[in-house]
């Protein structure tokens, strides 16, 4: 047997109900519950076993390093909450055949009550916590596609909503408890964790773990404060309410906290926090329910309500409250399911759910009648049915608090409270709806429904009966697997039975059922029920309140801080760069204790000349040739320095994009206005000078910081291993082609990209460059002078041969691809400078495009090619061949990697200029033309 | 000779900032060449400064320069130029585009 298939079947199968009723008319309900009976056999063929006690663990390995295996596992508790998933599942597919209008998609219906199945199961049957949150969110949005099935209501809409933000936040907080719980105890899968309960316990981020993961368990189940979501829900179709929200996934935060039981119960702060919840939720929810007026609020509250006693038996953390516990989920499960698909049946067939306006039903549809009120019973803890048998564990349980000292009354007595309120809603749903006179007005005339509709109800209350009156041959077996599984050791002594002799817990039912009948009958003496409408605290407000206050917030914030100005976009970026560094750096000494380089007399003029270049073009760039022009002498005085700083290739590369980046910019210029006009303020040209020269001197102080500071390098590896690894001399150049030739080649794509980019923003564009210079007169007459194009043309192949010769002895000496294929590029724009554009593009007339994706090719296959030698990607090999004349050459695939990175650079450069050379539009260059 | 490449980092970085704040493309594109100045010669110097030498190791020599910073800043230079490139175009599509040369787009 294979568990996987139990979760997979309605996972997978959520699908076929829509396939096979498009394809072959099939009944999607019949599809369904195919499918669900399918997994329920499965189960079942194991169900033997189970109950006599065995556990089985199937596991495949998924992502071991995280912890996160596919593990399932079945034992009684799984197999409890397995039965109630696929029984129950079963009757409200074939319920909600009849309740769904013609008008509702029944495909969509049945696809997503499959998923909502699989998800629980997988839930219920993980071994695997990591598994198990992940099933768990997804009960939180499949349930949220449910509750908003009807999606053309408003309430729908905003109840799903709510319940996903709920739900979905603590799903976040059980996670986080997860992931530390793993931490602690070394393994995700359960097995290990409740075993580890001592070691849980006694770690100091017990507490932690316990928050966290009641957070997932308390507003999945309801509980105070996190219950308000469970009444929203209502707005879900019948059916789904009767599943989700009685049988299954509400008891999900129930099933968390019996299967941690072992790993969490027992502690002080367990019982106050659980049991308190529990208790708050159980008196506040019953409370509540007899006021609601709608059947549905009614039986929500009431849910919430009996969750909170379940709640409440297992923050007890006694062995024989674990087991009522268990036992109330069972019984509470069957009876409301009932209830809820009652509730569905009157609405269906009277057009209402308002108790207000119901009425005496019990003449039109007196077996339905019949039926509910055997069910309200239950819930009411009649004796003879199942509710009572659980309702007395639980009373009897309650004397069992060891943690409450003097106080411990306060137990019983609300309990009892509880109890009471529990009994006069009870009598509420039955009496204002089945009894009484006839129903004035109501949209439908009353009658039973259809006959399949009632069989569900007729099973489940049979199943109230049966477990009411012979707990002890129906009930048993499952309820000792179970409660066995949730301790994970011996179960102490108890027997299922209706009589115990007179003792007290016996005296507060028979309070409570009294007390509760005095209330509902004496009701209109304290105060007009009907009347009555309730504007409790509304959990729903404060949470899209709070919603809202965060969206006006933002957007207040994005007005504020988001005005679509990138001129202050920038500011704020400095800025803030500068208040992070400046706290980061709060504290440290500026200098540290390097030697200094002692300077020479060239080094300081090439810096003041630097210096002053710099701030000329910051205080001229509003004349804009001027200013280009300054900024061409800075980067040559960069070069120098480069030069002198010892890093030749660095010079070279700079010398020749200095000369590209002008020209480019120059090329710019033509269709830019010649000058910036004058700042609007002076205010905000002092504004930012101050900035500047803050972020100028703090940068100033991090560099001096920096380079006065002494420092380890790994370069001694670079530099010792060039040679007899990278068989070449220029490490720069080996690291750029060898041992770093991944990143080059990253680089070199960006390049690329880069180009890709410009063509895109080029593509269609076409710009009037002026027909006047800046001072008012015509362009020269004589277009491209002579002598630079007498000079041009016999510097192309010279400039070739310098390109190739830097190309073949940059492994060895300042030179390489990069630089090479910024020479050529060079050589060739020149040729566009001087002949212009027209003209260039007649003699060479390549596709650059082509020319960047060989050199990626190129440069991408010899990496590759390394493969076929069984070696990583990039790696490189060398031999040496004798030629005649030159002698001995060195061949390495390197250099093949370099070509790649040689034709990469030459295509960018001449895309980008031999696109912007094409820039001028026709007409301007006839305009030209026409001087 | 820390000081003055310190100096000149500073600079550089203090009259990019003041260009990348201006409202016009041009000056933001001098600022930006001149920040990138600014930011490879920093990369460049962690590697500390080194005279009168070279990452050629068939020179023999007693002193090299750390051959890491250099090999990153020759690609930071080569992709800087791209980058450069770029803006400039689209600086001239803001034109077409927005009608001016205003960075905030139009004339503002």
């Amino acid at each position: 047997m294979l568990l996987p298939l139990v979760i997979l079947i309605p996972l997978l199968g959520a699908w076929l109900p829509a396939a096979l009723s498009r394809a072959f008319g099939i009944d999607p309900a019949r599809t369904a519950g195919a499918l669900v009976i399918a997994a329920l056999a499965i189960v079942l063929a194991q169900a033997g076993a189970v109950l006599d006690g065995a556990t089985f663990v199937q596991s495949w390995p998924w992502i071991p390093s995280l912890g996160l295996n596919a593990s399932f596992r079945l034992d009684g508790f799984a197999l409890l909450f397995a039965l109630l998933i696929l029984v129950i599942g079963v009757l409200v597919v074939l319920y909600a055949r009849y309740y769904l209008a013609p008008e509702d998609s029944k495909e969509r219906f049945y696809g997503l009550l499959l998923l909502f199945m699989g998800a629980m199961l997988g839930v219920v049957l993980s071994e695997n916590l990591l598994l198990l949150v992940t099933f768990w969110e997804l009960t939180s949005l499949s349930s949220f596609l449910l509750i908003g099935f009807w999606r053309h209501q408003a309430d729908a809409r905003r109840g799903a909503r709510l319940a996903l933000m709920i739900t979905g936040a603590g799903g976040l907080a059980l996670l986080a408890g997860v992931l530390l719980l793993g931490h602690v105890v070394g393994s995700f899968e359960l097995t290990q964790v409740l075993a580890s309960g001592a070691l849980i316990k006694a770690h100091p981020l017990y507490e932690t773990i316990l928050v966290l993961v009641l957070l997932g368990a308390f507003t999945k189940s309801a509980q105070f404060p996190f219950h308000f979501w469970l009444p929203h829900a209502m707005a879900a179709p019948t059916p789904v309410s009767a599943y989700l929200h009685s049988a299954t996934m509400v008891k999900a935060g129930i099933f968390l906290l019996g299967r941690l039981f072992p790993a969490l119960a027992g502690t002080e702060t367990w019982f106050f926090v659980v049991s308190g919840a529990g208790l708050a939720t159980q008196l506040f929810a019953s409370y509540v329910a007899l006021f609601r007026h709608d059947l549905k609020g009614l039986l929500a509250y009431s849910t919430v309500s009996h969750l909170g006693l379940v709640t409440l038996l297992f923050g007890l953390g006694t062995p024989l409250g674990e087991i009522a516990a268990v036992f109330h989920i069972i019984n509470h499960a069957v009876f409301k399911a009932s209830l809820f698909m009652a509730a569905g049946i009157i609405d269906h067939e009277t057009g209402t759910r308002d108790m207000r306006r119901l009425s005496g039903l019990a003449r039109y549809m007196p077996w339905t009648a019949a039926l509910a009120t055997i069910a309200a019973g239950a819930m009411a803890g009649v004796p003879l049915l199942n509710g009572f048998l659980s309702k007395e564990m639980f009373f009897a349980e309650t004397f069992q608090v060891q943690w409450l000292g003097p106080w411990y009354w306060i137990m019983p007595v609300a309990a009892t409270l509880a109890g009471i309120f529990t009994v006069a809603y009870s009598t509420r749903f039955v009496h204002d709806v089945f009894f009484g006179p006839a129903p004035q007005g109501l949209p439908k005339t009353p009658h039973e429904p259809p006959r399949w509709m009632k069989v569900p109800v007729e099973i489940l209350v049979s199943l109230c009966l049966l477990v009411g009156l012979t707990p002890a041959i129906t009930v048993d077996p499952l309820l000792r697997a179970a409660a066995g599984a949730v301790l994970q050791g011996p179960l102490p002594e108890f027997s299922l039975s209706l009589w115990h002799g007179f003792n007290l817990p016996l005296l507060m039912s028979v309070v409570a059922l009294v007390g509760g009948a005095i209330v509902y009958f004496t009701r209109r003496y304290h105060f007009d029920l009907h009347g009555y409408t309730q504007r409790p605290v509304d959990g729903r407000k404060i949470s899209e309140d709070a919603v809202g206050c965060a969206v006006r917030g933002a957007r207040w914030l994005v007005e504020r801080v988001a005005n679509h100005s990138l001129q202050r976009y920038v500011l704020l970026l400095v800025v803030a760069a500068l208040a992070l560094g400046f706290t980061g750096a709060r504290g440290l000494t500026i200098t540290g204790t390097a030697a200094p380089t002692p300077a020479d007399g060239l080094a300081v003029l090439v810096t003041v000349a630097l210096v002053l270049t710099a701030i000329a073009v910051a205080a001229l760039h509003a004349k804009r040739l001027l200013a280009l022009l300054l900024v061409g002498i800075v980067g040559l005085a960069v070069s120098l320095a480069f030069v002198r700083m010892s890093a030749p290739d660095l010079a070279l590369t700079q010398l020749l994009v200095e000369i590209v980046t002008v020209l480019l910019l120059l090329l710019a210029m033509y269709f830019l206005p010649a000058e910036s006009p004058p700042e609007s303020s002076r205010a905000r040209l002092a504004r930012d000078v101050i900035v500047a020269v803050v972020a100028g001197g703090a940068v100033a102080a991090l560099a001096w910081a920096l380079l006065t500071r002494p420092f380890e390098s790994i370069a001694w590896y670079y530099l010792e291993n060039a040679k007899p690894e990278g068989s070449g001399y220029n490490v720069v150049n080996v690291i750029l082609v060898d041992f770093r030739g991944f990143d080059t080649l990253g680089e070199i794509t960006v390049l690329g990209i880069a180009a890709v980019g410009i063509l895109a923003l080029l593509q269609g564009l076409k710009l009037d460059g002026p027909a006047l210079d800046w001072e008012g007169r015509p362009w020269a007459s004589e277009r491209y002078p002579l002598m630079l194009r007498v000079l041009s043309q016999p510097l192309l192949p010279l400039a070739l041969l310098v390109s190739a010769y830097l190309f073949l002895r940059g492994h060895n000496a300042p030179g390489g691809g990069f630089i090479a294929g910024l020479v050529t590029g060079t050589a060739m724009l020149l040729q566009y400078v001087a002949q212009g554009s027209a003209w260039a593009s007649m003699r060479l007339p390549w596709n650059y495009t082509r020319v960047i994706a060989a050199g990626l090719l190129v440069a991408t296959a010899t990496g590759l090619a390394s493969w076929a030698f069984g070696a990583p990607f990039l790696t490189s090999t060398f031999g040496y061949v004798t030629w005649p004349v030159v002698g001995k050459f060195e061949l390495a695939s390197a250099m093949l990697f370099d070509l790649g990175i040689y034709l990469a650079v030459v295509g960018v450069v001449m895309v980008i200029i031999s696109r912007l050379g094409g820039l001028a539009g026709p007409s301007s260059i006839a305009s030209r033309e026409g001087q | 000779m820390e000081a003055l490449v310190a100096i000149a980092i500073g600079v550089l970085t203090g009259t990019g900032v003041f260009l990348m704040l201006r409202a016009r493309t041009f000056p933001v594109l001098l600022g930006l060449t001149l920040l990138s100045y600014a930011v490879n010669l920093f990369l460049f110097v962690s590697g500390r400064v080194v005279v009168a030498s070279a990452p050629l190791t068939d020179l023999g020599l007693a002193t090299y320069p750390d051959p890491i910073p250099q090999a990153l800043v020759l690609t930071a230079i080569v992709i800087g130029f791209g980058m450069t490139a770029l803006l400039v175009v689209l600086a001239l599509r803001a034109i077409r585009e927005t009608g001016g040369d205003h960075v905030d787009g139009g004339e503002r």
